[in-house]
């Protein structure tokens, strides 16, 4: 199943722990899933006005950056993280 | 003296150094850089800024300046469309546009010395200026806070009313509302097994504290932008910017236009460092160009370049290490309390997110909170947020392993990070070189030679970023004679149109002296991402690559073509076109490209790269000191970088990245800093007082590149831009402590410090 | 409108004129009033040399010259650095020794430097370290600099 790290912040908010184990689906359908085992973490993770996640967390599955937002399918094995989105100078 | 550790380099063009295509234009003075530009009947713009920190504006009154003889036009806030709140992406830093506009042009509140309250265009910059004078503006004073621990009192004036904490990290965006009304904007907390119980086992722990000034990236050449606004409501901004794709979407979501409508010229820049990603003029010179029908040109003087454009971050940091006593590292925690400057958006995430990578951990607590205080909006400079955070980790690794009576590189060694350990963020590192650098350390010439005399002393100190992804748009021609034509929209700050021509060369198997690269505007090149972020190289070098195997297979069809076979027999080696079907079909590339327009036409080819498999990478530096006791001042001796590149691109430029990087780190050690008065005057805003290192002040800065191959880049490159400023305060301090046997937890470290410390040392 | 000051003066070797305010420095009329923008400039309070020019055979940073006081002098800039066909030695150097990033302090430090090896060609890496004080780079970190300096010597010792 795919793991997901839940961001440290949203642990101590809804009482899930480090790694939740979900159903293989879209990204969406995995977030859905996370809000029925701890309510508030879609809260957590989706942006309040639009159908999109929250522009400051960046989505890494398997390390990789995530260009296809919630429609991403993700692999049976597959681990999904949220970090804080980033940016650089030169 | 520089070396690379690699053995015999593995590709004909990569990894060599060739002359620059753009350097004849700079060295003659001829290349064209935003403040060059000249535009028939060009008017020139002046901003008058805020003489208060914090303020409320009562009344703004242009009458007199606007009658000001050749004055063509003031504007104010009253003049700015009201943007919606709205939070998108804007190349690799988000932004909320409303708080963007605010920063170009005040609404009703002024929130640093230095925010821009009313813009005039005039017929010269003289006029301009004595406009400036006759504009009457009315403040109410407020109390202002310019430290991280002043804004987060208990009853500290508070910036903005209705921020809250918002309780994921973010940049002028929305987290989880905590419904505290606050100066903190947000808090970030990035968490892992159990420190406490940690600390409780460990035969050494070592805490710090640790307070930073804001610095300035500091490049030689000042903000400008010049609009012109077309009758038929085209408008064109020629600025010097490392992304002109993020400024047109800045502008025109500003000023509410299409993105069609407007046009970005980007033009050679001054040096940029993340501090000229976003638009400060663009803007209100848009606007003035509007009133007056004509291109107007504002450029910052280098007290505004000081004052109103962003630096980074002044901080307030903690960091506990604790250690058994074979040298393995039980826990860490972190905190770092970041100045946003008057808007929420410093790089605090990035700091936590990057402090503790050397690390392999398996109990960590950091916790970031983005504060605002009456200062310029930060903005991104180079790895933003992770100089500071490692001067903590870094210093406090050291005097751990001090403590231990371990090397410092063997007790790193011990604790390194390899390929398959998680970040602290989760995330799984993939082929990185942190061990190597630090052997690298340990077998350089540097690191073994000794170090005799009083007051001198030796500092090491490591350092970790990423390398951005984003997407680039690359388009390579193929020209009749053999030649190539390369556009890009990457912005060339210091040399990577040649290591993009490069690339396409080492694919192409040509010389990078025939293809001619160059910039284009965002009306000739598709969407490309910011210079920045370490990105370009990596993510554009990607792109062209791309754009040239699309080529190479078109060739294979007109070879196919004209040697009437199939295309999957058609091979393409060493510069060769070959046949399976008969070895004596043969073209050269350059054979082959004169015959492109007899067999269907010319070929050119786009690609648009978007890389997810982003590299990182470690540096590590060594820097020997000798202080003099008498009057503090600190002399560096000699300095090391060493940083694993991936595989260098342009072997003399990755060495000057890593070369300015240190540098800038250096300066931001010993001697930078915004100083300030108790009224929020930065007083030392010229190139006199903002001590930047001259020539006399450094060495020269060796450097070893290590080359562990990123998996993510057919040559196996990894951004190099950024990394080279992270460890060098860190390296700097420890040195300095070796030296004189005091740790010094406040920057910059200059001679009144020193001297200081040394007498508190007795 | 201002009164305007009519100046002549010898620049890059050619006899020319302009009219200017009493107020403007030299480095405002090369780059405004005669299109000659490779002098650049960097603080306009001579601390950081982006704006270095000689005048009648001496480096100044053009920013603390005014511009009426060039009359009758002879101005060189970065314009009139190389010949038609060839660069001069020390920008050459600069080409080979990668000793530019995104080159805004580069005609600051070629005329610096070209003052320095007209004088000095065998100035060793101290002596270049203190000449060259007075030019800001924020990009290099002065290494390439130094050594392309220290290559040009070279080159003009052999000429």
């Amino acid at each position: 199943m795919p793991t997901v790290w839940i961001p440290s912040l949203a642990q101590r908010s809804t009482g899930a722990p480090e790694k939740v184990y979900i159903p293989q689906g879209s990204l969406r359908q995995i977030i859905r899933n996370l809000e029925e085992l701890h309510p508030g973490l879609w809260n957590e993770i989706m942006d309040q006005d639009e159908d999109r996640i929250k522009p400051e967390l960046a989505v890494a599955i398997d390390g990789e950056t995530n260009h296809f937002g919630l429609i991403q399918q993700i692999e049976e094995t597959s681990e999904i993280h949220f970090i804080p989105a980033i940016s650089g100078g030169s | 003296m520089t070396s690379t550790s690699s053995k015999k380099n593995k590709y004909s063009v990569i990894g060599t150094s060739p002359i620059r295509h753009d350097a004849l234009g700079r060295v003659t003075g001829k290349a064209k850089y935003g403040v060059d530009l000249r535009l028939t009947g060009m008017l020139f713009g002046k901003t008058l800024r805020s003489p208060h920190a914090h303020a409320r504006i009562i009344k703004i009154d242009t009458s007199k300046a606007e009658a000001h003889p050749g004055v063509r036009a003031v504007i104010t806030t009253k003049d700015m469309p009201i943007v919606k709140d709205e939070v998108a992406d804007f190349g690799e830093t988000m932004a909320n546009y409303r708080l963007l506009a605010e920063l170009c042009l005040a609404n009703d509140k002024v929130l640093y010395k230095g925010h821009a309250v009313a813009v005039v265009a005039a017929d010269n910059i003289h006029i301009a200026e004595e406009a400036l004078s006759l504009i009457e503006v009315e403040y109410e004073v407020l109390p202002s806070v310019l430290t991280v621990q002043e804004s987060m009192k208990e009853g500290a004036p508070l910036l903005h009313e209705q921020l809250t904490t918002r309780a994921v990290a973010a940049r002028f965006t929305r987290g989880t509302d905590t419904g505290v009304q606050s100066n903190v904007a947000s808090r970030i907390l990035i968490e892992g097994g159990d420190v406490e119980a940690a600390f409780a086992t460990s035969d050494v722990v070592v805490e710090r504290e640790f307070n930073t000034k804001m610095v300035h990236q500091g490049y030689i050449e000042p903000h400008n932008e010049t609009a012109f606004w077309a009758p038929d409501g085209h408008l064109t901004i020629w600025t010097s910017t490392q992304g002109a794709f993020g400024v047109r979407t800045q502008i025109s979501k500003t000023l509410g236009l299409s993105e069609s409508h407007v046009k970005v010229v980007p033009m050679e820049v001054g040096g940029g460092f993340g501090g000229k990603i976003r638009s400060y003029m663009g803007p209100t010179a848009a606007l003035l160009s509007k009133k007056t029908g004509r291109p107007v040109k504002i450029v910052m003087n280098r007290k505004e370049v000081f004052e109103s454009s962003g630096p980074t971050s002044g901080s307030n940091m903690r960091a506990k290490i604790g250690a058994t006593k074979d040298g393995k590292i039980t826990a860490a925690q972190v905190y770092l309390a970041y100045e946003a400057g008057a808007y929420p958006g410093s790089p605090v995430g990035a700091g936590a997110s990057t402090c503790l990578s050397p690390y392999n951990l398996q109990n960590f607590s950091i916790e970031g909170l983005d504060v605002v205080v009456n200062k310029p909006q930060v903005s991104a400079y180079r790895a933003p947020g992770s100089p500071a955070a490692a001067l903590a980790v870094e210093t406090v690794i050291d005097e751990v392993a001090e403590k231990l009576g371990m090397d410092p590189i063997d007790f790193r060694l011990k604790n390194a990070t390899k390929e398959g350990d998680r970040q602290v963020s989760g995330v799984v590192f993939p082929r990185i070189g942190c061990v190597e650098v630090e052997e690298a350390i340990k077998n350089s010439d540097h690191y073994n030679s000794p170090l005799e005399g009083k007051n001198k002393g030796r500092g090491t100190a490591m350092g970790w970023w990423f390398n951005g992804g984003n997407a680039s748009t690359a388009m390579v021609t193929v020209n009749s004679d053999g030649t190539v034509g390369l556009v890009t929209g990457s912005v060339d700050l210091a040399g990577t149109r040649t290591a993009l021509s490069m690339q396409v060369a080492e694919v192409l198997g040509i010389t990078p002296e025939e293809i001619y690269p160059s910039v284009g505007d965002t009306d000739s090149i598709g969407w490309t991402g910011p210079s920045g972020g370490s990105r370009t190289t990596f993510s554009t070098g990607i792109a062209a690559i791309q754009a040239t195997n699309i080529i190479i297979d078109e060739m294979k069809k007109r070879a196919a073509l004209l040697w009437e076979t199939q295309p999957e027999d058609i091979s393409f080696v060493n510069s060769t076109f070959i046949s399976s079907k008969n070895s004596n079909d043969k073209f050269s590339f350059k054979e082959l490209a004169g015959k492109l327009m007899g067999t269907g036409g010319p070929l050119s080819a786009s690609s648009t790269s978007n890389p997810t498999q982003v590299g990182s990478a470690f540096g590590g530096h060594i820097c020997d000191v000798e202080v003099d006791t008498d009057t503090g001042k600190v002399t560096v001796l000699r300095y090391t970088a060493l940083q694993d590149v991936g595989q260098a691109a342009h072997k003399a430029y990755c060495e000057s990245q890593v070369q300015g990087g240190a540098v800038q780190g250096i300066g931001w050690a010993l001697n930078e800093e915004y100083y300030y008065t108790n009224d929020g005057t930065m007083a030392n805003s010229t190139f006199l007082d903002y001590r930047m290192p001259t020539a006399l002040d450094l060495p020269m800065i060796d450097t070893i590149l290590v080359e562990v191959p990123s998996p993510g880049h057919p040559f196996g490159i990894r951004g190099v831009g950024e990394v080279p400023i992270v460890p060098p305060l860190a390296a700097v301090a420890n040195a300095i402590a070796d030296a004189i046997g005091v740790r010094l937890t406040e920057l910059p470290m200059n001679p009144a410090s020193i001297l200081a410390a040394l007498k508190n040392k007795k | 409108m201002t009164d305007k000051i009519h100046v002549k003066t010898n620049l890059n070797g050619d006899n020319v004129d302009f009219l200017c305010e009493a107020r403007q420095s030299l480095l405002e009329v090369l780059r405004d009033g005669l299109d000659m923008t490779g002098t650049k400039e960097g603080c306009n309070d001579g601390n950081c040399g982006a704006c270095t020019v000689f005048l009648d055979g001496r480096i100044v940073d053009s920013c603390l010259v005014l511009a009426v006081e060039v009359e009758g002098k002879s101005v060189s800039t970065i314009e009139g650095v190389a010949d038609v066909d060839k660069l001069h030695p020390v920008q050459q150097a600069f080409l080979e020794n990668a000793a530019l990033q995104c080159g805004i302090c580069t005609p600051g430090f070629i005329m610096a430097a070209k003052a320095l090896l007209e004088k000095e060609p065998d100035a060793d890496e101290g002596r270049i370290r203190l000449w060259l004080a007075g030019n800001l780079c924020r990009c290099t970190g002065y290494d390439k600099i130094i050594r392309a300096v220290q290559s040009a010597g070279k080159d003009m010792q052999n000429i």
